[in-house]
């Protein structure tokens, strides 16, 4: 089980607080990014990303698939890092089975946990092989144990080993890399995935195809999932539940079914807008 | 052209060139990897360590080689490698720098959140993500070194520059030319096997990394084994001792003084030197003793090496040590500055003044002949009067900067118009061309008679002395076999002779090698041991 509670997390440029944002933390005003555009025009040097979360509480039970959606910058990356201590949380705690990730050591506590990166991350100097052997490697397994595990997670998603194995990310296509990184998360056999868009540069077939294998294995393996996404139909069809953030706010959470049905608060609503006027065009088309 | 000669030194040099290359780059790799690490860490680490390495890189390799020898208190292959090994820094460093900053941010993400400790980040992503940059780096610098380690022959450090140094000095093109091939060739050589390596690097083909690394690791170990394979070690090789020409007379029986060990006798970088080097270790190897040469020693550098017994014995000039040592000005007649700058040898160094040669290597000025006339001077007096003011002076690196050229100016109210300075085999090529009007000509250079030259009296003796003198170091001073094998030599060289032997020496035509020269002084030398058999006597001079 994941959990957040009242999380806190500001953004600070060279590692500095800006003053600005610090004096106003303490207030719990929502209006973040009010401050942030002040702080962004005094100082210049806070980018739109450069988002924060602001008071987060939130729980993800354990074997759920929680999808993450929101606007670019509502700060969907940032709670992921959170949960590894890529990033530390400003106020608020995040635990993890009821233990506060910030009392774990953070090398240990992330290679529990699998890690799928927007921008693939994968390493160029080693080959698919090695790259997914990373983790087991990290871990201490043996040579024969790492080799073996790599070619079933290559298999797994699709790039038969045997054609794979050997060669380098640079000769891949996006699609592959992204299923590369999605096998390296797995390989170490964790019990938490953190995913940030992992089928974001996937053709549509091979998404629909690769996010159906990601269910059942989450469902198999019991896996815990944080999945971040920009694709409001992926969450709604994959997850089990959704978070939609908004400017560092938790706006809504609820299952797939309920967030369709029920009256939405503006931000939601404009989110699921537009899926559901596409499926009405669909409709009227069939007509 | 005697290439033969000149090939048969060459695998000693090749390996000691080759040696402290490898060993000078090593080391920058070894302390501008990490350094550039950190560096790369910390910003404002990076604008000082970057600025230091490129202040150095400003400074000319020559002064910086001749930095390190005062700076470390030694002499030869220490200040060597320290100079090269500074200087090869700035290029790791950078690319260093270079290469880690420039890592992909995602990957490093990746790495981070992976659950990698800092340091399998570094040694498993970073490190191997900029070696390719790095390794340009080193290859540039490994090139560089390789240039810059002929620089090493002044200081006293062996190196395919000693062909070159001494090549220029006594007009043997054969030597400059094996001296530059070969530095070239070993450059090109290091420069495609890192290259390989890097390309192998970048396309990621490991069986082609480790050929080009096993290929790179065999041309560097083969290298400074050379005189191994060729047959002879490289103490043998590099001391190359054994006179092409003999003095003749075989070795004599006298059982060797075994404490002393091996003699360094040492030369400065010209015709002279090089020619009284071989006499001098003649002279002591028929009397028993091991003897090693260090030539083409700059001259800032050569009484350093025998005051800390480098070298053993070299031949200096009373007017060098009495300006530049002693740092004394006034004139004084030739017999009172000898015994004073005996004195002081041995009471400030502990160096032994053996005594004179016989002949003086004194400043002069000297012109061509037609363009003497044409002025009507033939002394400096005389040059003073005829408006010496727009005249050109060539002289060499050292004369615009010593005592002698004030008091000349003082002494007959002389100035020039344009003072150039010029490797002295340049000099005397250069107001034989016209290019300037007169000249600072050594007196004993045979290059005075071979080019049509006067030289100008000195009425005034606006010139201090300049006798030969032969000096041994503090180690020998009190070695009386040494005196012994040595004193037969003083007073025994004119000023003619000299001039001749170095004549022979320098010329364009009918070259003699130095061991050839040696051979004919040789012949003047009066011993109590029989001299028979001397080739290249006297008439091959003629």
């Amino acid at each position: 089980m994941i959990r957040f509670d009242h999380v806190r997390h500001r953004y600070a440029a060279h590692g500095v607080v800006p003053r600005a944002a610090r004096s106003s933390s303490g207030h719990g005003n929502g209006h973040v990014n009010a401050d942030l555009g002040r702080d962004a025009a005094g100082r210049g040097d806070v980018a739109l990303d450069d988002i924060v979360l602001d008071d987060v509480s939130f729980e993800v039970a354990t074997g759920e698939l929680l999808a993450v959606i929101g606007a670019s910058g509502a700060g969907k990356t940032t709670l992921l890092k959170l949960v590894n201590r890529l990033l530390e949380p400003t106020s608020g705690q995040v635990s993890i089975d009821g233990q506060d990730v910030a009392r774990r050591e953070p090398i240990a506590l992330r290679r529990s946990i699998g890690y799928v990166f927007q921008r693939f991350g994968l390493f160029p100097h080693l080959t698919l092989a090695e790259n997914v052997g990373v983790g087991p490697k990290l871990m201490g397994w043996r040579a024969a144990e790492i080799a073996a595990r790599s070619d079933e997670l290559l298999d797994l998603l699709g790039l038969p080993s045997e054609v794979f194995r050997r060669r380098f990310p640079q000769a891949l296509s996006g699609g592959q890399q992204q299923r590369v990184g999605l096998a390296r998360a797995l390989a170490a056999r964790p019990r938490i995935m953190l995913m940030d868009e992992p089928f974001g540069s996937l053709d549509l077939a091979t998404r629909d195809q690769l996010q159906q294998v990601y269910r059942r294995l989450h469902e198999q393996l019991g896996l815990t999932t944080v999945l971040v996404t920009h694709d409001v139909v992926e969450a709604l069809l994959l997850a089990d539940r959704v978070l939609v953030l908004h400017e560092g706010n938790v706006a809504q959470l609820a299952a797939p079914r309920a967030l369709i049905a029920e009256q939405q608060p503006p931000a939601v609503a404009r989110l699921l807008e537009v899926p559901r006027r596409q499926l009405e065009r669909l409709e009227a088309l069939r007509r | 052209m005697d290439l033969s000669r000149e090939l048969s030194e060459l695998p000693a040099l090749w390996s000691a060139h080759a040696s402290i290359t490898a060993l000078a780059a090593g080391i920058a790799v070894l302390t501008s990897v990490p350094l550039g690490v950190l560096a790369a860490r910390r910003p404002r680490l990076r604008a000082g360590v970057l600025g230091m390495a490129g202040v150095v890189q400003t400074i000319p390799g020559l002064a910086l080689l001749a930095l390190m020898v005062p700076l470390l208190g030694a002499f030869g292959f220490w200040p060597a490698l320290l100079a090269l090994a500074l200087y090869a820094m700035l290029p790791i460093l950078r690319n260093t720098v270079e290469g880690i900053v420039g890592v992909d941010p995602a990957v490093l993400e990746a790495a981070d959140g992976m659950g990698m400790t800092p340091r399998q980040r570094l040694l498993e992503v970073e490190l191997p993500l900029a070696l390719p940059v790095i390794l340009a780096g080193i290859r540039t610098a490994v090139v560089w070194t390789v240039g810059m380690a002929t620089l090493s022959t002044p200081v006293g450090q062996p190196s395919l520059g000693s062909f070159i140094f001494a090549g220029l000095q006594t007009r043997n093109s054969a030597a400059v030319l094996v001296g530059c091939a070969a530095a070239a060739l070993l450059a090109i050589a290091l420069d495609v096997g890192l290259g390989a390596l890097q390309a192998s690097l970048a396309r990621r083909e490991r069986r082609r990394w480790s050929i080009a690394g096993a290929a790179l690791t065999l041309l560097i170990l083969a290298s400074v084994f050379a005189p191994l394979a060729v047959g002879g070690g490289p103490e043998r090789a590099i001391a190359a001792s054994k006179p092409a020409v003999g003095a003749g007379g075989t070795p004599s029986a006298r059982p060797a003084p075994a404490p002393l060990g091996t003699l360094h006798v040492g030369a400065k970088t010209f015709a002279e030197q090089y020619v009284l080097a071989r006499l001098i270790s003649d002279r002591l190897e028929r009397s028993g003793f091991a003897v090693e040469r260090r030539e083409s020693l700059g001259s800032n550098v050569v009484f350093d090496a025998l005051r800390q017994g480098d070298i053993d014995v070299y031949v200096e000039y009373t007017g060098t040590i009495w300006s530049s040592y002693m740092k004394r000005d006034e004139p004084v007649s030739s017999w009172r500055m000898l015994s004073l700058v005996s004195a002081w040898l041995a009471q400030t160094h502990g160096v032994r003044l053996l005594g004179a040669l016989g002949f003086e290597n004194a400043y002069c000025l000297a012109m061509r002949r037609d363009r003497a006339r044409a002025l009507g001077v033939t002394s400096l007096a005389e040059l003073a009067a005829s408006g010496g003011a727009g005249l050109a002076l060539g002289t060499d690196y050292e004369f615009p900067k010593r005592a002698e050229r004030a008091r000349l100016e003082a002494t007959y109210a002389l100035s020039f118009g344009r003072v150039v300075s010029y490797d002295p085999s340049f000099m005397y090529a250069a107001v034989e061309q016209r290019e300037v009007d007169v000249i600072t000509a050594f007196s004993s250079d045979g290059r005075i008679d071979e080019r049509g030259l006067v030289v100008l009296s000195d009425p005034k003796r606006a010139f201090p002395p300049y006798d030969a003198v032969l000096l041994l170091s503090p180690r020998v001073a009190d070695e009386p076999e040494v005196a012994r094998a040595l004193e037969p030599l003083l007073g025994a060289l004119t000023v003619d002779r000299m001039r001749q032997a170095n004549q022979m020496v320098d010329r364009e035509q009918d070259k003699r090698t130095p061991e050839q020269a040696a051979a004919w002084l040789a012949g003047f030398v009066r011993d109590r041991e029989p001299t028979v058999g001397v080739n290249g006597g006297s008439e091959a001079v003629k």
